[in-house]
Parts: structure tokens; sequence; C-alpha cells
């Protein structure tokens, strides 16, 4: 982005005053070793190694590898250490994901563990100030509070708010944590990014996740970006990217936004925010009309496409530009361009994710695809960018709050097959919860807990409102509705923040509160290893670069000495060795690796993890596939599913769906999750369909015990295994030994199944259109209305139809505000700003708005200007007069913090860390709405007026 | 031997400013200091085009010729560097500079009396190689190291090319020929008229 107005001069110590490095060291006492060596060191180390070298390190350079923190594309990086202190980074020609590319963050990954900005001790809030206390102190405090509300209100008055930044291993243990505490209450970023995309693309294909890889789109002709500012929020993909286009494929940016993306496009093509299902069904009307859709792939693997076709008749090319304002030769554009050059994919982000209608949108884009015959072929696929470094796999087998690791769901058997996993007794962790009725009843989510707190209790479907809020590693500024968050902060008993920086939430709490605040300091991800999940579904491993910086902790550290103190610590690490009181993360990968058996996180074990590390060289970056060396015949990461134990050997699956291959080679059909038949039509594959290799030629159902029977497979199971799988299916045999006997007869575990086009357990069993809560159109809003109010939906009443017919909320706040990324910065934005190279580059909150609206507003550019929405609140912003918002629409990026309704809240943080760069965060005031089958927020259409400040 | 150049290829340059942070992170440039920077033209409208600049190192650099001192010096791989003990500041190869490369710090490890500092081709400067001095004035000789600039190592879709001219030339000629000619690229409606570009909204 283009702000860029920069000061030459870094920004003037704030108040409380700010201790640079040298003196914070010299204070706090925390210097070890120091004058003696210093006089050996490089000029440039002086400084910071005086506090952190370890005596026994000096003189000695090592190479560490490791993976970028922020976005989920997973370049490697590679750090070389000297005495203890990060003092280079590398670029990696050898990893296949990045070839040694970095973005902005990626090239600043260094400072992270260089930065002053840290939260250095832990504190806590009294009378109004942060101060300073000893980590068994704050422990001891934490937990008897917890303790006590606990015996006053049970395990769900508390929420846990984990992380998208843990490793597999932190996220899966914290899902743990949160399970023998006794609660669902637990969530982390990906509902606030890609809920709604794992929800819809799974219940439509199978799997929820991106398809294919970026690697892959180098085998595309043809690209549509819809909802997705990749040369933004993914840059290092914009890498496979031009690629492709430079060879030929075809790229088209469909966006409201003219992006750093659409200037790399063919063809941009600017659609009114949250209007996607008619510009899609408006597309696939027109490849119907000219039947250029598969029609054998969809006669072979696609379930329910004439309700389909019968929906997007009605969208004419006229009613789509009266709905979208996008012209008929434009919609005819993209058919023709996605039909006419195929394979050709698809790629969606929060744009599409990020409304009312996020999981409708997600399905219509799958269809779309499915329609094509674009699924399960290189060169195809839905690929979903996804957010956070680990996001993928903190979804995978990370704290949600409506399942179990790997997707296993709350119901009991999921818990026994959990509890048999972690080798206790189900009955204990049972009485761990209020009830078994809340042990299977899906949490709360991050995007509701402040309504958790608020809510009239009555309404509540728990026994009682949340009175305590972790935030372990997650930014407050990246929910909406600032103004009832920092209301619901303020009725909390009790408020924790784990994180490497003290974050908004601390600034926020300090706003409203006194007392009852905790900042604990985490290591960041490069001061703790542990393996992340890319969004292509590849698992890479991070080394420790240096260890934990100032008085920090590992998560991992934290949650087992939390848990000690909280009276289940034996419990939660017994299947684990123990370094002191860390965890060895290697035994929690095991432990994943032994329950994680649905998504094919089984084969991943860390030695096989770290051989991919040390050899990525061999690894094809067009296919991912390692040629010659010891991963020989292997994919990069060994992108799930990877299917059985370590020891089967299985090499990763590339493309999911692809038939192409067996599935031993990483083949896979759809996936057979919805029943065999559905009002009498069949739910599995076609004769004739089925991965190449396969035994059975037709479709086929879930493997389980009784099937293996039938198939006269049983035999083939070791008598060990056959203990084991005796009443088992493929996903809950913790032997391996179904998957091993299927795979073995050239089938899929899971089945063969249709992907589905009308999914029957969603609102809209076909999507349809309906306008945002607040639409800028009145007149549309009668014809498209939302869905009627909830009453308990992941136990809080949720309102669509009330909001939306409140009032004509256009009369007064005309304007189309939608929000996103900016490349500089990441979520909250305070680890990013904190971040000196990163914040010189963004010096200042804005808003892009278009000439006309200035104009018509008396608005300069750079002037400040008050944002004002319907929920409220107004912010204090730069305008950033620009033609890349068209007119009526507006633009603010979500990464700022440290105002709060213009007025600056700096002095809130705990003194010494306060980011860099501070802002109005625009969530601040951002208006109700949430997507009505995962509870996604909705961040991309509202309303808003500006005036001049 | 080699005649080492920059190349930005605006068909992929994505203003992602990684260039400008490497270049951060490799030489611990100060704040204020912008070596290299990315500069966006037409931003938001169709034609849109962003290019990484620096000091071009010219052959024939108007900084050498103007610089009142002669610190400015050119190596045998062409690359431009300049003496900071020389140097007395007073900003005249900042006039001569087509690109505004010269930048002039207030008060920093990189010249306490406002001297000059500038892209070094990460190479440094008149003093010993990878010695702590030339780190302190001038940052990384990653030449000496056998390295190349790191602000085009780590660019994200190798837009930015340094190295060999003869090499840059070689790969961007691969890419204009896959890319063949086309009223899409950049320069293409300056050249042959601008029949088929879009208006701006």
């Amino acid at each position: 982005m283009l702000l860029k107005r920069l000061t030459r001069r870094a920004p003037a110590p704030t108040l409380p005053r700010t201790l640079d490095r040298r003196e914070f060291l010299k204070r706090s006492g925390i210097a070890a070793g120091g004058a003696g060596l210093a006089a050996t060191l490089p000029f440039n180390l002086i400084e910071r190694a005086e506090g952190e070298t370890p005596a026994a390190a000096v003189g000695k350079a090592e190479l560490k590898h490791t993976i970028c923190p922020h976005c989920a594309v997973g370049c490697s990086i590679d750090a070389t250490v000297e005495n203890g202190v990060w003092t280079r980074q590398n670029p990696v020609f050898d990893s296949p994901i990045n070839l040694g590319a970095h973005c902005a963050k990626g090239a600043a990954a260094r400072e992270t563990t260089n930065s002053d900005r840290r939260l250095k001790y832990p504190m806590k809030l009294e009378n109004g100030r942060y101060r300073r206390l000893s980590w068994d102190q704050a422990l001891d405090e934490i937990s008897a509070k917890l303790l006590e509300l606990r015996k006053a209100s049970g395990p769900d008055a508390v929420y846990w708010i984990g992380s998208s930044k843990h490793c597999n291993e932190q996220a899966y243990l914290l899902r743990k944590f949160v399970s023998l505490w006794g609660t669902n209450n637990c969530d982390h970023q990906a509902r606030i990014c890609h809920s709604t995309t794992v929800a819809g693309v799974a219940n439509t294909f199978g799997y929820g996740a991106m398809t294919n890889s970026f690697n892959d789109m180098l085998n595309t002709k043809a690209m549509l970006f819809i909802g997705s500012n990749a040369a933004e929020a993914h840059p290092v993909s914009m890498q496979m990217v031009l690629h492709a286009k430079e060879n030929g494929a075809r790229m088209i940016v469909v966006d409201p936004r003219f992006t750093r993306t659409a200037a790399k496009a063919h063809h941009h093509i600017a659609i009114r925010p949250g209007t996607d299902i008619p510009f899609v069904w408006g597309v696939l009307r027109t490849i119907f009309e000219n039947r250029w859709e598969d029609a054998k792939f969809i006669a072979a693997r696609v379930h329910g496409m004439e309700d389909v076709r019968r929906e997007v008749a009605q969208w004419t090319p006229q009613r789509v530009e009266a709905v979208t304002g996008v012209k008929p030769a434009d919609v005819r554009l993209v058919a023709e361009t996605l039909a006419k050059n195929r394979p050709s994919t698809v790629v969606w982000c929060m744009g599409i994710t990020q409304h009312t209608v996020g999981s409708a949108n997600v399905r219509a884009l799958s269809i779309l695809q499915l329609a094509l015959g674009n699924i399960g072929v290189s060169g195809g696929g839905t690929n979903i960018f996804r957010g956070h470094d680990n996001v993928q796999g903190a979804t995978d087998v990370g704290p949600n709050a409506d399942s179990l690791p790997a997707y296993y769901g709350l119901t009991e058997a999921a818990w026994r097959h959990w509890a048999g996993v972690w080798g206790l007794s189900y009955d204990w962790i049972q009485g761990r919860f209020a009830s078994k009725e809340l042990m299977e009843k899906p949490g709360m989510t991050i995007s509701r807990w402040i309504d958790g707190v608020l809510e009239k209790s009555d309404a509540i479907d728990q026994g009682s409102n949340l009175r305590a809020v972790f935030y372990w590693g997650h930014a407050p500024n990246s929910q909406t509705r600032g103004l009832d968050m920092a209301e619901a902060m303020k009725k909390l008993d009790l408020l924790v923040v784990i994180d490497p920086y003290p974050s908004a939430t601390a600034a926020m709490a300090a706003m409203e509160r006194t007392d009852g605040v905790y900042l604990l300091p985490a290591a960041t991800q490069f001061e703790s290893h542990g393996s992340v999940t890319n969004s292509n579904r590849s698992l890479q491993w991070r080394e420790q670069v240096v260890a934990p910086v100032f008085e920090s902790r590992k998560d991992h550290t934290i949650m087992a000495q939390l848990a000690q103190r909280l009276g289940f610590g034996a419990e939660l690490t017994k299947n684990f060795q123990m370094q002191g009181d860390e965890p060895v993360i290697e035994d929690i990968l095991r432990e994943i690796n032994r329950g994680a058996l649905t998504i094919g996180y089984s084969g991943q074990s860390p030695e096989r993890l770290k051989l991919h590390m040390l050899n990525k060289h061999t690894f094809n970056a067009r296919t991912l596939r390692a040629e010659g060396g010891p991963c020989d015949g292997e994919y990069y990461g060994l992108p799930w599913p990877c299917w059985g134990t370590p020891e089967l050997k299985h090499p990763g699956t590339p493309l999911l769906y692809d038939e192409s291959k067996s599935v031993a080679q990483g083949g896979l059909p759809f996936r057979a999750n919805w029943g065999i038949e559905h009002n009498g039509q069949s739910m599995l594959a076609a004769d004739g369909s089925a991965t190449a290799g396969s035994e059975i030629t037709t479709g086929y159902p879930q493997f389980d015990s009784v099937l293996l029977k039938k198939l006269g497979w049983w035999s083939e199971l070791t008598p060990a295994e056959q203990a084991s799988a005796q009443g088992k299916s493929w996903s809950t045999d913790v032997s391996g030994g179904i998957i091993r006997v299927a795979i073995k007869h050239g089938c899929a575990p899971f089945g063969n199944a249709r992907a589905r086009c009308v999914v029957w357990n969603f609102p809209d069993p076909v999507p349809v259109h309906r306008e945002p809560l607040y639409s800028s159109r009145p007149d549309l809003v009668k014809q498209y209305p939302t869905y009627d109010d909830k009453k308990t939906f992941w136990r809080l009443p949720t309102l669509y139809r009330s909001i939306q017919q409140a009032a004509d909320y256009s009369a007064k706040f005309p304007l189309v505000m939608t929000s996103g990324r900016l490349v500089e910065y990441e979520g909250g934005g305070d680890e990013s700003r904190s971040n000196i190279w990163l914040a010189e580059l963004q010096q200042e909150m804005f808003c892009d708005i278009h000439p006309a609206d200035a104009n018509d507003r008396g608005v300069k550019p750079h002037d400040y200007i008050w944002v004002a929405t319907p929920a409220g609140a107004r912010i204090k912003v730069r305008a950033r007069v620009t033609r890349s918002v068209g007119r009526g629409v507006v633009f603010l990026p979500y990464h700022f913090a440290g105002w709060w309704q213009g007025k600056d809240i700096r002095d809130k943080y705990p003194e010494g860390a306060v980011p860099y760069v501070s802002g109005e965060a625009a969530n601040t005031a951002w208006t109700y709405g949430y997507d009505a089958v995962t509870m996604m927020q909705e961040t991309k259409t509202s309303l808003c007026q500006i005036t001049r400040a | 031997m080699a005649r080492m150049r920059f190349l930005c290829d605006a068909e992929r340059c994505i203003d992602c400013n990684a260039c400008a942070v490497a270049c951060k992170n490799e030489n611990e440039v100060p704040w204020g200091i912008n070596r290299r920077r990315v500069v966006t033209l037409n931003e938001g409208v169709p034609g849109e085009k962003s290019i990484s600049v620096a000091c071009m190192h010219c052959t024939d650099a108007p900084c050498i010729a103007v610089c009142p001192v002669s610190c400015i010096y050119q190596t045998p791989e062409g690359v431009v560097l300049h003496n900071k003990d020389v140097c007395i500041g007073c900003g005249y190869c900042f006039y001569a500079c087509p690109f505004g490369a010269p930048q002039f710090p207030q008060t920093s490890a990189f010249g306490v009396r406002g001297k000059m500092d500038k892209c070094t081709f990460c190479a440094g400067g008149p003093e010993k190689d990878m010695s702590e001095a030339e780190f302190k004035k001038y940052g990384r000789n990653r030449l000496a190291e056998g390295k190349l600039p790191l602000c085009a190592e780590m660019c994200s879709t190798k837009a930015l090319l340094a190295g060999d001219g003869d090499v840059l030339a070689d790969i961007m000629r691969t890419r204009a020929a896959a890319r063949g000619g086309s009223m899409e690229l950049n320069g293409w409606a300056t050249a042959y008229g601008a029949a088929g570009t879009k208006e701006s909204r």
C-alpha cells in the first residue's frame, strides 16, 4: 500500500518512557556475563550480547532452519546465530515453497527476537498500572482465581482464546488442556479467517482445506482471484502466480478494490461488497447456457448439480448487474476464461469468508469448480490461501470450540477415542465437565466471547456467563464490535494475556479497569520448535533459533505449569517426557500421530519431517515431489492426509481428490461422509470412478471392521491390529490396520463418494443471495432478506433479520465500508508494529476514499477524518484519497491499535512495550454480523459516514 | 569481469517492500534512511506499476562527476561506493542523482555529521573487506562473501534482480520471450500508441 509518508525520525519515546535494551538490561538485572566477553564481539552485537550470551556459546556461529511466523505460505528462513543472538537472516533458495523469496514481513523476521518492545516479564494490573511480578506469583494467583471461579460458576465460565501462531504441538496441547479443564469454550484465529471455508469446503468435498498448492498454480491455465489480495496478504505466492501468468495463464481479479493483485491481472472486475453469490451464479448460468460444464465429471463424481442449475437460472446477466454492479460482458468474460482455459483455479480469502453468508459464498465457488470439473486436477482446485503461519494446523488439531483435534467432533465416540489416545479414563474427563450435555455441545466462538460476558445469563445456553478470558496469542482488535469488547473486558473477573507482545488487549483492559489483568510473556516461534502446517497442508519443522528472550517462556511450558497448578498436570503430560517443566515437543507430535487419523496427521513423525527439512533441495518446486535423495517420491512436508503410521511411508497427498494417482501414491476420491444415499439418490461415486489401481472400481463407503470382513480382507490384519480394529472404523482404529489394508487394495480409507452441491445441513442447502445486515441497497433487502434470528447458536442468541430490518442505515451511513490487510503488518499488528523495519513503512492508520466522495465531504488528501458507523462508534484516521476504491466504497486496514475513538491510549500499555506505530483499530467501529453456520464475523460489508475531523 | 547491475521487472514487482526491509536487516540501516524504496505509478488504476529503486550504480555516474571532495568511486565490478571519512555531507550528489539515491542521516552510526549514505550493492566501502569498521560505516560486504545484494535475493517475486548485467539480460530475455509482445506489457502503449488501454476510472 502506498501511504508511506515517512517521518525522518524514529518515533519519540512514548509516555511512560521506553527503555532501550541496554538500559533495560541494566535496570532489570537480567544481564548475565557481560563486559568481559563484550570486547570480543563484532561491534554491532555488543549491545545485544551483553544480556543474552550464554558464556559457552561465545564465538560460535550456528545456522538454524525455521519457518516465517506470518502468513500460511510457509517460507523457509535460515538464521545465523552467534553467541546466542540471531545476527543474520539468509534466504533459503532450497525451499520449494519460497525459493528464497520473502515479503516485507518475512524479510523483517530477525527483528522479532531483537525488538525491545516485547513484553519482558510477567506483569499485573494494580491500581491502573502494570507492575512486574514473578512467574511463580503470577501463575499462583491466576490459578487460584481460576479454581475459585470454577467452584463458583463451573468450568464453562472461563474462555480460552488460543492461537494460530502456536505450532501444531502447542495448539493441540491447548485443546487437550481445555478439554481436561472441562469446557469447549476455546477458539483461535481460524474462526474469524477461514472457518466458513473449512465448513463450506468440508461439507462439499470432504476435507476443509486448500485442495492444491501454491506450487501447483504453475500448472494452471486460468486463475480467478475473488476476495483475495494475494499481493499484499500472501506476497510470496505471487511468485508462482506471476510465473504461471508469464507462461500463458489468464488472470482475473474480482474485488471491490483495485488492489496490488488486480494491478497484475489481465482483468479487474469491481463488485459491490457482499454480492458474491449472484456473481458466481451469473458465471455458472453462462457456463450451463453454453454447455461448458464437465458433464462426465458431474455424472461420475457430483451430487445435486440439478438443484444448482435451477437456482442459477434466475441470475440472468441483467439481474446480476442490478445486484452486483458487474456488467454482463464481464460475467461472460469470467465464464469463458475459466471454461476455455482448463484446468482453471479459483483463489479466495477473507473477501469471500468474512460475511454473514460466508459459508454459502464458499460453497458457490466450490460448486463452480465442480461444474467445470476442476477439482482433483493439477492446475485446478480451490486454492484457499490461509492467513497465519499455522492456522491450518491449529484448525486441524488445535483449540476449536466444536471439535476435538482432527475434526472428530464432540460426540461421546470422539471423546472416547481421544481419551484412549491420552491414556485417560473417559469417565474422569466427563467428570471434569459441568455435564455430559455441555461436554458434547460446541462452545462459544472467539467472535462472540464478548456476548458470553454481556448477554443476560438466562439467554445463554450454558450455566454461567463468562467470567475469565485468556488471550493466548491472539489480538483483540481483529474482532469486531470494539465498543462492546471494552464493555465486556470491564465486566470480567480475570483477564490473562499470554503473548510475546502485551498487545492491544493490555491497553484496552487498562482503559476500562484498574486490576484483575495479568500479562505473561510468551516466547515467539523463533524461540521454540515444532511443526507448522502451511496452507497447502505441508508440515514443516521449525528449529529453535534462540533461547526465549527476556523472561519469556514457551507456550507449551506455560500450559504444563498452569495445568500443574490447576490439578491436571499429570494427566495433561502423561504420554510426554519432560525436560523440567517443558513437555518434549516430539512426544506431543507422536501423540497427534497416534490419534489424528481422520485427516492423516498420522504419518508425519518428527523424524520424517526433520528429514524433509534437511533435504529441501531434493524437492521439485513444480510438483513438490522429491526426486532422489532420502525422501525420494515423497511430497514436501508430507501434505495431509499422510495415511497410516510413519512406517507405512505414505508420501503425502499433494492434490486432494485426484483420482489419477493411487491412494498409496497420494491419490484420493471424494470422501464418503454423508451416508450412502440421500432422497433416493446415491451419494457414492459412479461405476468406473475410482482412484488409479483401486480394486473396487465403483463408489464405496468408509472402511470399518464390518466392511473389511465383508470384503474378506479382515484376515490381512495382524492379530494385534485385529484386536484394535474390532468394532472400529478407519478413523478410530488406532493401530492403523484398517487404513493399511484399505490402501493396500488401492482404496481410500474414507470411502469413495460424490461431492455435494446440496448441503442439507446448512441453512441454505443451495446457496442463495442474501443482502448484508447493513446493506447499501434497502430496495434489495426486501427481495433478498437475511436469515431469521437464532435463539441459541453456539450457545448464544444471534441476530439477523431484526438488525437488518431495524432501520434503513444507508440513509445516515451512505458509504459501504470494507476492511483488509496491508503487506507490512499482520493481524492485530502489535507484533509487526513493534518491528522497527516494518513500522517505518506504514506509520499511520488511514481510510481509502474515492476522490468524488472526498470532495463531497470537503476532505482533502491526508486530512484527518472521522469514520462513524451504525455501531455508535467513530474513529479518527487519515484520508487516503485514491481511485483504488470505487465511488461509494471506503476501505480500512485493520492492523492498528493504540488510539481509541480519537484518543491516544498509548499510556495504557505497560512501560517500554508500546509499538512504534499506533492508530485507530478499524474494528473499534465495526458492526454486528455473523455467518449462519460458523459464527464468522462480517468484516467485509458494512456502512459508515465520513466527515472531516 | 562481471559488471554489476540492478534490474527491476515492473511486470512482477508487487510493492511488497521485502527489498527495502531486507536492506535494513542486512545492513542495520536506521529509521529514516532508505537506501531502497518501492515507487508505485498510477496507483489504484489500470496501468498501475511498481518498481524498486536504489542507487543504480551508473557507469558514468553523475554523483562521481560532481562530488567536490571526490569521495565517490567505482569498483572494477561497476559498483559505485564512497568514502564516508572524506565525505563532507554537502548533498551535491543528491542534486546530481537521477534516482534520489543519496540519503542524509541526522545522527547515527551511518553518518554522525550528516554524511551521505546510499546503497552499496552490498559491497561495503573502502575499509578492509568484511571488517567491523566497514560494517559499521557501510553495512555488509556480501560481494566479498560471494553473495549478491540481499534485496534481490529476498525479492518475493524475483522482480528485483541483481548481478552481472549479462546474466540479468539473459533472464529478462527469457521472460520477455515467454510473455510475448502484448498490450498488457508496461511501455507497450507508450511505444505503440494507447489503443486498447483502459481509461482511468
